[in-house]
């Protein structure tokens, strides 16, 4: 047997050991950090709904209003899906015979309802409400994104804690006056947004709590 | 009287007609042998089923919850913590040995500081389980560090159970460093001896490439030197960060001073317990007798002798303050832990620490090898007790009578104490087999400098 088991190659493979042990904990950090972010993992999220129902076709163009079929948001922790009623309100007459629509007109004959598929869908732990963000001035554009330029609904942001806890933690960034709650191109007046929260906020006063009782009950 | 015999004993780590090829060959005859002895294998067989019965009730704790414990309300610490901090404990005698005296010049410790260190990691391993499981959601145990994380959530930095992540943390790494650099000479040895090319694969690489020239043995020395220096705080802070864990809470019995100081003497005294206990049968079994001789038991169990007593006077101390402070609650947590329903729990402790070791001023006693292992195993058992006493006998009464409970242990809590010793010995018996056991590099030297400087 020869006296050497390793080839002479082996003694490059020692210094390369420092590089890789040292780059490979970088190289976890950036994997972890990049590609298990909920930016990576949850935004952009646009699963595929029964019917294609275009809320840049009925915000956008026709400008109905989101509480015209979110009806509870400002006065519930849960913001409504509209039962297939509410469609039928108009579809009873416009677009009668559209094969799109099937699924609705099937609806309102059985009664069974349409299985929309939820897109902003926040883990059961969390107990987030809509009215107590809508009514001190939240915007739904700085949680959802221009829905009015939605074709098809998709995650906007990131949903994560700490994308909550930034805004709770300085809401000055989002607060915008009561009455442009529903705005969805509102602009802060001369475009400083910080200087506008600042006041609303202490003219609100506007204090999100940060505890874990505040979401976690 | 001493007689010369015993002065040249005293001053000779090792007997001296041991050459150098013969220490190489009695430490790596142990790793190379085709079957070890028969001992071994027996031990082998019950530590590991044991170790299976350890991994079976965590799984069954994980599956389950904690209820399989007998935790409850108002003793939500009981065996999983005294577990932890009994096995954190007993780590430290193995880095007192290797880096504290390595520091002091005290040349005996080569016999037996490699398997001291070795007790360390295994001992840490076992430790750090515990506070693993006994979280409630123990698939989240990586919440104990600060990761930067989508949550925003970090550790609370203000709690000394998140500055015990960081004390074990950083003990378990230094010391894992400290062993691991100190054995790459021995495994380079092990390595030139391999006869088949597996174990000149496995030895070859976890040497190194140490081929023993001087500028390595140079810069080996200086970053032992530099590791023995950050591993002696270690020895201090860690069971005094673990002590923290309760001196900085209000509960009586655990709200006081003396706990840092009192904590590293017991850490120590129950880790010299473990190596004694250790030692004598590997010693024995494996043919070392003249490497670990009886002046290493000796010097080991008057180290047991000294901290003895000042875990002894710590157990005073604390009736002396209780009764000397005037807090009623805590003057009653202590009567309550000699008098109380735990009292059993306390007269063990007792007798098994302060005063077992007493018969080691008789120097009769600290030479026999059946009574220094008595005394030892008494020793480990007593450290236990005391983790146990101090944890639930003061939890189970505090401030309010009406809040007060018993704690009493269920089976699984059994299973998992005992699993661990299972984990333990499984790693410890594996180190015996397939690692040096001495520090062959360093016992050269020192017999070196014994036989060659003074006596030629």
């Amino acid at each position: 047997m020869t006296r050497f088991v390793f080839p002479r190659w082996a003694n490059k493979t020692r210094d390369l050991a420092g590089i890789v042990l040292g780059g490979a904990p970088l190289y976890l950090i950036a994997v972890v950090w990049y590609g298990f972010s909920p930016k990576t993992t949850d935004v952009g999220y646009m699963p595929e709904q029964p019917v294609p129902y275009s809320h840049a076709l009925h915000v956008g163009e026709l400008g109905i209003d989101c509480r015209y079929c979110h009806n509870t948001v400002d006065k519930a922790a849960h913001a409504a899906i509209p039962p297939t009623e509410t469609c039928m309100n108009c579809h009873a007459r416009i677009h009668k015979t559209s094969a799109k629509l099937e699924p609705i007109r099937a609806s309102a004959e059985t009664g069974e309802a349409v299985e929309w598929v939820k897109v902003h869908d926040l883990p059961d732990y969390v107990y987030f409400n809509h009215s107590a963000h809508v009514t001190r001035g939240v915007g739904c554009v700085s949680c959802h994104g221009r829905v009015d330029k939605m074709v098809e609904v998709y995650q906007h942001e990131t949903l994560s804690m700490a994308w909550c806890l930034d805004c709770h933690r300085a809401p000055e960034q989002h607060l915008r006056p009561v009455s442009e709650v529903f705005n969805m191109a509102y602009e802060p007046e001369g475009g400083d947004q910080l200087a506008v929260g600042r006041k609303l906020r202490e003219q609100n006063n506007i204090n999100p709590p940060i505890d874990c009782s505040t979401c976690h009950r | 009287m001493t007689t010369a015999a015993d002065v040249k004993q005293f001053h000779t780590p090792l007997e001296a007609e041991n050459a150098f090829a013969q220490i190489t060959e009695n430490v790596c005859r142990i790793a190379e042998t085709p079957k070890p002895p028969k001992a071994w294998y027996i031990a082998f067989a019950i530590a590991s089923s044991i170790m299976v019965m350890f991994f079976a009730s965590i799984g069954y704790l994980v599956w389950e919850g904690i209820g399989v414990w007998g935790n409850m309300n108002p003793v939500y610490w009981a065996f999983d913590i005294t577990n932890f901090v009994f096995w954190v404990g007993i780590g430290h005698a193995g880095t007192l040995i290797s880096a504290v005296l390595y520091l002091f010049r005290q040349d005996w410790r080569t016999g037996i500081n490699r398997f001291a260190e070795a007790m360390t990691i295994f001992a840490v391993i076992c430790a750090a389980i515990f506070p693993g499981i006994h979280i409630g959601r123990p698939w989240l145990p990586y919440w104990m560090f600060p990761i930067p994380n989508q949550m925003d959530m970090w550790p609370q930095f203000r709690s000394p159970l998140e500055w015990d992540v960081f004390a074990v943390g950083t003990y378990a790494t230094v010391s894992i460093l400290f062993w691991y650099m100190g054995m790459i000479p021995d495994l380079a040895t092990l390595r030139d001896r391999s006869r088949s090319t597996a174990r000149r694969l496995v030895y070859g690489l976890f040497s190194m490439g140490w081929r023993g020239s001087s500028r390595q043995w140079h810069r080996y020395e200086k970053a032992y030197q530099l590791l023995a220096a950050l591993a002696t705080p270690l020895v201090l802070s860690v069971h005094s960060v673990v002590s923290f864990d309760f001196a900085t809470s209000q509960v009586p019995g655990w709200h006081t001073t003396i706990f840092p100081p009192y904590f590293v003497a017991g850490a120590i005294f129950g880790g010299f317990a473990m190596v004694v206990v250790l030692a004598v049968p590997a010693r024995q079994f494996f043919g070392l007798k003249r490497m670990i001789t009886m002046r290493h038991l000796e010097n080991m169990n008057i180290i047991m002798l000294v901290t003895g007593t000042v875990v002894g006077y710590a157990y005073g101390m604390e009736f002396f303050i209780a009764w000397y402070g005037g807090v009623q609650e805590e003057g009653f947590a202590f009567i309550n832990r000699a008098f109380g329903p735990y009292a059993w729990a306390y007269w063990t402790m007792l007798t098994c620490n302060v005063l077992g070791p007493q018969l080691f001023w008789f120097k009769r006693f600290r030479r026999s090898i059946p009574v220094m292992f008595v005394i030892a195993i008494f020793v480990n058992v007593g450290m236990w007790f005391e983790r146990f006493v101090i944890i639930v006998t003061s939890l189970s009464r505090d401030f309010l009578p009406g809040s007060w409970g018993y704690f009493v242990p269920t089976p699984i809590d059994l299973t998992t104490l005992i699993g661990s010793f299972g984990l333990f010995f499984t790693l410890f018996l594996l180190f015996c087999r397939f690692l040096p056991m001495v520090a062959m590099a360093e016992v050269k030297a020192i017999h070196y400098n014994h036989h060659m400087h003074h006596h030629h």
